[in-house]
């Protein structure tokens, strides 16, 4: 499985992560986000790019609460919380953001 | 929310008995794990050609392994009790979904290779080869259940179908045909210390930061410690407590009843997972390797005693497995259960006047409370029957204004399932999960109407996560469901240890 993107394809697994995080390009997340009927905002690329560099940092995507304050400082207290990120991804921050940034999909019970 | 290509069920002010619709979710299947899922566990990568062979030969081990196993293949009379009592079946209408309908798929198999009638006559006695299609057939209804056991509460042999589901598991994992989502799981606890893979850092980064949060919030300085050698309790929870809402909101409550209780304690990153999937996979083997982690942590930090926090399956292979899979834990403090449940933890303080409540704090919310199926049926608390079922509710009560039970036949050892658990939790099965839901969900949705009830709490990271994805479904909100010590967190009064009252003497002689 694959996604094209500017004419290249990229491997993803049957959930549509991204096989190989080193390959990410910007165009990825807005191929991806095309295909979720979703167009990405700044908002949706502070997320995005947060989440980079988070797991460039600790190799694993931030817990929703780290997510959240860092949003908050960032943007504000009003933005600093779930509802914000769910507003912006529906399927959920840690999911379908992680999937955009390339990451690999959080596992577990959550 | 997800894109929605099923049908969400109706909720209904009664249950309803649905008709029997064959083959409804025929086309339920998760996602098969890859070689290099399957390896570190100990399974084959691949179906070999010699599948059937292999698969037989397993389950004869099986069944000279687990008494229990025969006799559940052997002793259903068909009798129909346990026909609508499984939330899969009341929401999806297969009757492959029906407890019997379920166990069948293995029965028939078990009477071709394991009874003389079978061997000889099979069409006589409902005998049949194991073949591909049975085969297929097993990979997708032993994924639908959650081995949540309600069946057997109703079953008058007391025929245990998630026993047998865990077998066709483990038959199936010994061919070469596991499930994606648990076998990748396990292996990252072997690898890692948790299902999500937190490493010691992503670990640290995230307890400092709720160390802020708190002091922020309350102005106590409550520890969230991690590794610390000597400490008298390891607490060993479900990676989601780090990392999901609304579990991580419990895990602040754990670390401030610990503050009250003037215990040193600490979370372990070896050990940093109280969930055991080997459980859902029906491996001893597994399930022994995940929980020596345990151990080993617990003789490594040298504490004391252990605690387990909010999670259900990890409470029935904690409070019923542990001693044989881990044990003998001669070098624990013997005045305490080993394990002990935070529930029993928080509790006790509360017994000996130990924790101040302003119940206040939760009077934006009116409480029910979701009784989580391993918890409920393969397990207990505290000292007295039926205390997994009272300790909760006696912790709600003294730190909630507002709580009503849901209907009588779906609490406590009737519980239902949230629909997500035994291994489901997967977006690959969210049709399944969404329509296993229902009957809780309607249960809940008939207290909001007549109580007014507006959140539900629970003691399970798996029902958490799938009631913040799954009521959405029906139009309810994601955080109507709550941890059980959010509320204990959001009422609980924090005595200021000496360090904050230093802080507030310097703001003090600043202001003067």
């Amino acid at each position: 499985m694959g996604i094209e993107v500017n004419g290249k394809v990229y491997e993803v697994d049957e959930e549509g992560y991204l096989s190989n995080i080193q390959e990410w390009e910007p165009g990825v997340a807005e191929v991806m986000a095309k295909e979720d009927n979703l167009t990405l905002t700044d908002e949706h690329w502070d997320i995005i790019n947060f989440l980079r560099e988070y797991y460039e940092e600790y190799q694993i995507a931030p817990a929703v609460r780290v997510l959240t304050k860092a949003v908050g400082k960032k943007l504000g207290k009003d933005k600093g919380n779930s509802k914000y990120l769910y507003g912006l991804f529906p399927y959920g921050p840690a999911k379908q953001a992680c999937r955009y940034a390339g990451l690999p999909k959080p596992t577990g019970c959550v | 929310m997800a894109k929605v290509d099923f049908k969400v069920p109706e909720l209904k002010q009664y249950a309803e008995i649905p008709a029997v619709t064959p083959e409804t979710m025929a086309h339920s299947r998760p996602f098969v794990a890859k070689p290099e899922f399957q390896e570190p566990l100990g399974f084959p990568g691949a179906l070999a050609d010699d599948w059937q062979e292999r698969a037989i030969a397993k389950m004869g081990d099986l069944l000279s392994r687990y008494r229990s196993l025969r006799v559940y293949l052997d002793s259903c009379v068909k009798c129909g009790s346990c026909t609508d009592k499984c939330h899969y079946y009341l929401g999806t209408q297969d009757p492959k979904n029906m407890p019997v309908g379920r166990q069948d798929l293995m029965r028939k198999v078990y009477r071709r290779y394991f009874t003389l009638a079978g061997k000889f006559f099979p069409k006589l006695v409902g005998a049949e080869d194991f073949t591909r299609e049975v085969l297929d057939d097993w990979y997708s209804y032993y994924h639908q259940c959650s081995q949540c056991r309600r069946c057997s509460v109703f079953c008058p042999y007391g025929i245990d179908t998630a026993e047998i589901s865990m077998a066709a598991r483990e038959i199936m994992d010994h061919i070469g045909v596991g499930q994606k989502y648990c076998n990748e799981i396990i292996g990252k606890v072997f690898k890692i210390g948790n299902n999500l893979g937190l490493p010691g850092p992503a670990l640290q980064d995230t307890l400092e930061g709720l160390e802020e949060d708190v002091l922020d919030d309350t102005g106590v300085a409550v520890k969230y410690p991690l590794d610390q050698v000597g400490a008298e309790i390891l607490l060993v929870t479900p990676s989601a407590d780090f990392f999901a809402e609304p579990h991580v909101d419990g895990l602040v409550g754990y670390g401030k009843v610990f503050h009250e209780a003037g215990v040193s304690w600490t979370l372990s990153s070896y050990a940093s997972e109280a969930a055991n999937f080997g459980m859902f996979i029906g491996s001893y083997e597994n399930m022994r390797r995940v929980a020596q982690r345990i151990r080993e942590a617990a003789i490594d930090l040298k504490v004391k005693r252990i605690v387990f926090g909010e999670c259900g399956h990890a409470w029935r292979v904690a409070y019923s497995f542990l001693n044989t899979l881990a044990g003998p834990w001669d070098f624990l403090d013997p005045r305490y259960p080993v394990p002990q449940h935070i529930c029993e933890f928080t509790h006790g303080l509360m017994q000996e006047g130990k924790l101040t409540f302003d119940k206040s704090q939760n009077d934006d919310k009116v409480l029910t409370y979701h009784d989580s199926c391993n918890v409920a049926r393969a397990s207990r608390m505290g000292s007295v029957p039926g205390g997994q079922f009272d300790i909760p509710r006696a912790i709600i009560r003294a730190t909630c204004n507002h709580f009503y039970d849901m209907d009588e036949e779906t609490i406590r050892e009737r519980t239902f399932c949230c629909g997500g658990g035994g291994g489901l939790l997967t977006d690959d099965l969210m049709e399944l999960r969404v329509k296993g839901a229902r009957p809780r969900v309607e249960a809940l949705n008939n207290v909001m109407q007549e109580k007014g009830v507006t959140h539900m709490a629970a003691i399970c990271a798996i029902c958490k996560s799938q009631f913040t994805k799954v009521l959405p479904f029906y139009g309810m909100e994601m955080d109507q469901i709550v941890s059980l010590h959010q509320l204990v967190s959001n009422a609980i009064v924090l005595t200021p240890g000496d360090d904050d009252e230093l802080e507030d003497d310097e703001e003090d002689e600043e202001a003067a």
